[in-house]
């Protein structure tokens, strides 16, 4: 048997072994979660409109998202958000929360490489792909725009 | 009871979205950077065609929320900005629209990485 | 005649002294209460995991040597090994002794490498002791290798734990001398079957430690009904059903006889998924209890085969698949 069909089968092999996720529970979990961190995103434009009832739809809502991103960062912090996160799985990924989180947990866990080359650096390891396609797409979407002129 | 509905439907569709990620874990093996990227790009081209507003519209927070929100802001900024400042806005616009999401995340995580230490799991 | 491969040593070493240093969570292990020095808190007094991993290859040397009733002058070369970049926590480590030292880098088979070496190196005649030192650590693993430790995420059913311990041995000259020696060795080959998640490490080692079972069965004319134990790395609890099948194909048969150390490591409560990995993981298990066992004369023959993943993050990012190694020693109480 040549090097190429060995390793074939023995991916194969291997495949048939690993064992999958346990689906249902955590799509569950993740559905959870994730709705949970919406009603409180929710929540606290609510709560701005109550207290700044003049405030304009936009306004509101960047409250809502300031107030997630400060509210996941203190969690990433004080050590709890890694243990939502290992529970939730997307569910607290992909929220806001989540990007915080991937800004927030780098920034801590280097900052022993310095403020410079450590904390600042690396801050964006997981955000920045996130930064630069988000804006990336949204230029060639603009583009579009801009060409058709819509 | 309309709150009530109406907060439902926040709590429903946000957690779709999520388990909707959820699914693409568990079968692609995807890293969560990996799902951010592409949830943030569906976001963007959802505001391209015109849809999220629809889904906004519905959903409030629900929509707003996941990252895809996020995608969404950078691609109505794209637009708003074009018809307001032409090419230049075009450059402007995506990152004034989340300027307040990304200066609070960045503040935020310094501030905690001044004060907290990373942990290790147990 | 043995090939190349498998040396078989005429004057055997013997091992004088062990010891192990090992982490919060291995001490809430299986095998907990074996180990020489538990930790509670992981960053050993230390500010950075880094520095705790350093600290505790030190007081490992420190203690085995002790252990083994000498000085550090007593010491002819100290072999070091772990999975930071550049080996700095073996290195470092190094600074505290007045002993001449080699580094060497087996990924997870460290240990088993570092045996086998010394043990050619003594039973050749040039030098007489030899400490073995090595070791992981979950935390600064995990920050070198994955992602941040406070990133929100899961880890996949195929993942295996980092072990958080070091462990080290003390070789000596074994002539005329009874107690726990090592009286054959093979060193690995590089094999890749082009196993490429690096969440899955024990499906990407289970062919090299395949290979150099049966390599070492062939070349010392033994099958593995006549070990007491034969005791694998840290291939999990998938690669060790991968390591049974491939050996039952071939005919050879692992029975109740075989263990996987990171199998073993931690119990089925403590959320690892496929077990334990590193450096770490089969050292602190053989220089404890299976150490123990070997001198009280409860096990009369070991097979120890460490294996390793020998991957790095840039090789992984660049889509590259994962070789495999694996090294082994026959330790025999004679």
């Amino acid at each position: 048997m040549d090097a190429k069909a060995r390793e074939k089968g023995y991916l194969k092999y291997v495949d048939s072994k690993t064992p999958q996720t346990k689906m249902w529970p955590t799509l569950f979990y993740a559905f959870l979660v994730g709705g949970i961190i919406c009603v409180i995103g929710e929540g606290l434009g609510d709560i701005a409109k109550l207290i700044w009832p003049t405030l304009a739809e936009q306004s509101i809502s960047a409250i809502t998202s300031a107030g997630l991103v400060f509210l996941a960062s203190f969690l990433t912090g004080i050590g709890v958000y890694d243990k939502i996160g290992a529970f939730a799985g997307a569910g607290s990924i992909v929220p806001i929360t989540g990007f915080s989180n991937s800004i927030a947990s780098p920034a801590i866990e280097f900052k022993n490489e310095g403020f410079i080359f450590g904390m600042a650096a690396k801050m964006f390891v997981v955000a920045g792909p996130v930064i630069v396609n988000g804006l990336a797409s949204a230029f060639v979407i603009g583009i579009i725009y801009f060409i058709f002129g819509i | 009871m309309e709150t009530f509905y109406s907060y439902l439907i926040i709590f429903a569709v946000g957690g779709f979205i999520c388990l909707l990620a959820q699914i693409l874990i568990i079968r692609t093996k995807m890293t969560s950077s990996r799902i951010l990227v592409l949830f943030v790009v569906i976001g963007a081209f959802l505001e391209g065609i015109q849809v999220f507003k629809y889904l906004e519209e519905f959903a409030g927070a629900g929509a707003r929320v996941p990252i895809i929100g996020f995608g969404a802001s950078l691609a109505r900024g794209a637009i708003q900005g074009i018809k307001e400042n032409g090419f230049l806005g075009l450059l402007a616009g995506p990152l004034s629209a989340t300027a307040i999401g990304i200066t609070v995340a960045v503040l935020g995580a310094y501030l905690f990485a001044l004060i907290f230490k990373s942990r290790t799991k147990k | 005649m043995p090939d190349k491969q498998t040396v078989i040593f005429k004057n055997a070493p013997i091992i004088v002294g062990t010891f192990t240093v090992a982490g919060p969570k291995e001490k809430k292990g299986v095998f907990g209460d074996y180990f020489h020095l538990t930790l509670d808190n992981d960053l050993f007094g230390e500010k950075t995991f880094e520095k705790a991993e350093c600290k505790m290859m030190e007081t490992a040397i420190a203690r085995a040597i002790e252990d083994a009733g000498k000085k550090d002058g007593d010491i002819d070369l100290l072999l070091g090994g772990d999975l930071l970049n550049q080996t700095v926590s073996s290195s470092f480590s190094a600074r505290k002794f007045v002993i001449p030292y080699v580094g060497v880098y087996g990924a997870c088979s460290t240990m088993a490498e570092e045996l086998a070496l010394a043990a050619c190196l003594i039973s050749g005649g040039s030098h007489k002791t030899i400490a073995c030192a090595t070791g992981s650590h979950f935390s600064s693993a995990e920050r070198q290798y994955r992602f941040p430790l406070e990133l929100g995420n899961q880890r996949p059913p195929t993942s295996q734990w980092t072990t958080t311990g070091t462990a080290c041995a003390i070789l000596e000259d074994g002539t005329n001398k009874k107690g726990v020696k090592i009286t054959s060795a093979t060193f690995g080959k590089v094999v890749d079957f082009g196993v490429i998640d690096v969440n899955n490490m024990g499906a990407a080692m289970a062919p090299a430690a395949f290979d150099s079972l049966k390599a070492h069965l062939a070349n010392t004319h033994t099958s593995p009904d006549d070990y007491d134990l034969i005791l694998t790395g840290d291939l999990g609890k998938m690669g060790q059903e991968i390591l049974i099948d491939l050996c039952e194909r071939d005919g050879i048969k692992l029975h109740k006889n075989y263990c996987d150390c990171g199998q073993m490591l931690f119990t089925n409560k403590q959320n690892t998924f496929m077990g334990a990995s590193g450096c770490g993981c089969s050292a602190i298990i053989l220089n404890s209890i299976i150490y123990d066992r070997l001198k009280s004369g409860k096990y009369k023959k070991v097979l120890y085969m460490a294996t390793g993943a020998l991957l790095s993050l840039v090789t992984s990012q660049q889509g590259e698949s994962i070789p495999g190694i694996a090294h082994i020693v026959c330790l025999e109480n004679c």
